[in-house]
């Protein structure tokens, strides 16, 4: 605080209003520009570097140049796999949470009475997320006593096993997630609330059905947010680690071995630092890769009204 | 023509109920429906959950289940929640919680006031780059923080989950930002006039009505804290030093077989952020309006 004060008091003799209010803004900010040098870019570079090391934290870091990069496209087909798991995850997860959180959108941005508690009931487990959820989970998947095949019982349906059987153990993890959809859900019916109704009702004259109405007004108009989830659901996705972490470890038969799980046991487990941060680093330039391209393919697809402000 | 007309009408009316327009009463029949059925999948989680932590290990397992368990067993409760020292692990949580709140709080409403506010060269590159750690793959900082906190002593302190606080989060930066940009600038210009200097216009005008948005920044917080596994995982060993999730997961590690008390621990995990978002739901919604990225 007293920064401030000192700051100004002493250049005011010698700065210029313009002057003053670029010094007081690097003052404002210079919090953030700390932080962001310790715990971003400092963390990426030094990453980077322990990426080209072989460290067990015990014994100084030894430079081995690229072989750990090397190592994870020839001689580990456990890293190979944990890829691939978290590529199938991806696919298959972040297509059904936006397609699920459009149709609840488009359900729940209809005028009806009692809306606000359906919006209320479908938001809320997506707030909910942790070790908790996860558990719950888990009991739910359970295959003798669980609600799902205690439910499927009813309708003589034998549940598979679940988290336990190495064919059903993605899928339950994609359900697991799938219940917080509201997340995309909600960001779905903030983008809904501000496509302006004199579209619908034009095209209501123009004869329009609801399916033209879908394709050509609010499909368009809604793309931002579907940018904006698409974008935010592959960087989470990729990151994916705590439910499979609790929920299986992995398991059965590596089936859910996400690629972030797979460096937590290098890093933590193995304490192979220097090798962790190889597959940290290339996670990294993946995810910046899959941003980059769905960024520069955006304007495609992507429909921004002009600027009203 | 008419017809035409009241089609329209009908499109923009609030009541449903009315005579007539009998096609339109069945398709929102059928959108009630379907909320409905939904309502009830998105609910039973929670009431599987809620309705097992009442049950004994062999109620747990009868078949059929007993929807509500009789005879209800609230000793569940207590019995799970002294297995291993929740108490303790709830506290710690809060003290993370409040400590990392009142760092979001100081830091993020400066940064984003400049941001927002001040003029200066490289602002907008500035701004960029903040925006785009926002989309930054976490793992890739999780080691070098480690070795870095190491060297500070601070593992298994709160300190490593408290501290970065203070310099700032890039959401809640953005977030606080997007408001303080559509707070009129002559509410600001009138005190600068009366030679209040810019620190105070943030505290005096700024901040009395930026409540909402301080509000979902301190929310937001608080759910992240209290849901966080990783970053406890990685800098908190010692059982005493515990979060609430990490708590949970040691237990359900060591008794993951009395579903019962499983249930019981995770009802009381889950109640906090459940009683927020109740009491708290539009600042939810609000934190999501206000980023602004509805597009």
């Amino acid at each position: 605080m007293s920064a401030f004060s000192t700051a100004r008091t002493r250049a005011t003799p010698r700065w210029n209003l313009r002057q003053r209010e670029a010094v007081l803004f690097y003052l404002c900010i210079a919090p953030w520009i700390i932080g962001f040098l310790l715990f971003y870019l400092g963390p990426i570079l030094a990453s980077f570097y322990f990426s080209l090391t072989e460290w067990d934290l015990l014994t100084p870091p030894k430079f081995i140049g690229l072989a750990n990069y090397a190592r994870i496209f020839t001689r580990d087909p456990l890293a190979i796999k944990s890829f691939k798991v978290t590529l199938v995850y991806t696919l298959a997860y972040v297509p059904t949470d936006l397609a699920f959180g459009l149709l609840l959108a488009l359900l729940l941005n209809r005028k009806l009475r009692g809306i606000g508690v359906f919006r209320t009931v479908y938001y809320l487990p997506s707030v909910l997320s942790g070790v908790a959820y996860v558990v719950m989970w888990m009991w739910m998947f359970n295959p003798q006593h669980g609600l799902i095949n205690t439910l499927l019982s009813y309708l003589h349906i034998q549940g598979p096993r679940w988290l336990l059987d190495p064919k059903w153990a993605l899928p339950s993890l994609i359900i697991m997630s799938l219940w917080g959809v509201g997340r995309s859900m909600v960001i779905f019916l903030a983008g809904l609330q501000d496509i302006p109704n004199e579209l619908y009702e034009s095209a209501d004259i123009d004869g329009a059905n609801l399916w033209h109405k879908f394709w050509k007004i609010t499909l368009p108009l809604l793309s931002p947010s579907i940018l904006f989830n698409l974008i935010f659901g592959i960087i989470l996705t990729f990151q994916s680690f705590t439910n499979a972490f609790i929920a299986t470890n992995g398991g059965p038969l590596d089936s859910t071995l996400f690629f972030v799980l797979y460096l937590y046991r290098k890093a933590f487990e193995h304490l192979q630092m220097g090798y962790a941060s190889a597959l940290a680093w290339l996670l990294f330039v993946i995810v910046l890769v899959c941003t980059l391209v769905i960024f520069l393919t955006s304007g495609k697809w992507v429909f921004y009204r002009s600027v009203e402000e | 023509m008419a017809s035409l007309k009241s089609t329209i009408k009908a499109s923009t009316e609030l009541d449903t109920l009315q005579p007539g327009h009998w096609r339109r009463n069945i398709w929102n029949l059928v959108i009630y429906l379907m909320l409905i059925l939904g309502s009830i999948m998105f609910i039973l989680p929670l009431f599987w959950a809620l309705s097992s932590s009442f049950k004994s290990d062999y109620q747990v397992m009868q078949y059929p289940p007993q929807w509500i368990p009789d005879p209800i067993r609230w000793q569940n409760y207590p019995e799970a929640l002294t297995y291993v020292p929740f108490g303790r692990f709830a506290l710690n949580t809060l003290i993370i919680a409040v400590g990392a709140i009142t760092g979001n709080l100081l830091s993020c409403t400066l940064i984003a006031y400049g941001f927002a506010r001040l003029r200066a060269p490289g602002k907008d590159f500035l701004f960029i780059v903040m925006l785009s750690t926002m989309m930054l793959v976490e793992p890739v900082r999780i080691i070098p923080m480690y070795i870095e906190f190491k060297a500070l002593d601070w593992i298994d302190t709160f300190l490593p989950l408290i501290v970065p606080a203070f310099f700032g989060s890039p959401f809640y930066i953005f977030l606080l930002r997007q408001f303080f940009m559509n707070i009129p600038r002559e509410l600001e210009e009138a005190a600068l006039i009366d030679g209040a200097n810019r620190l105070q216009i943030l505290w005096r005008v700024i901040l009395p009505i930026s409540k909402p948005a301080l509000a979902a920044v301190a929310i937001f917080n608080f759910q992240g804290v209290w849901n966080d596994f990783l970053y406890p995982l990685v800098f908190l060993h010692n059982q005493n030093n515990y979060t609430i999730a990490l708590g949970l997961n040691f237990f359900r590690s060591s008794y993951t077989v009395h579903w019962g008390y499983l249930m019981a621990a995770s009802i009381v995990a889950l109640l906090p952020i459940v009683v927020v978002f109740f009491f708290a739901q539009r600042y939810f919604i609000q934190g999501i309006t206000f980023t602004g990225i509805k597009g």
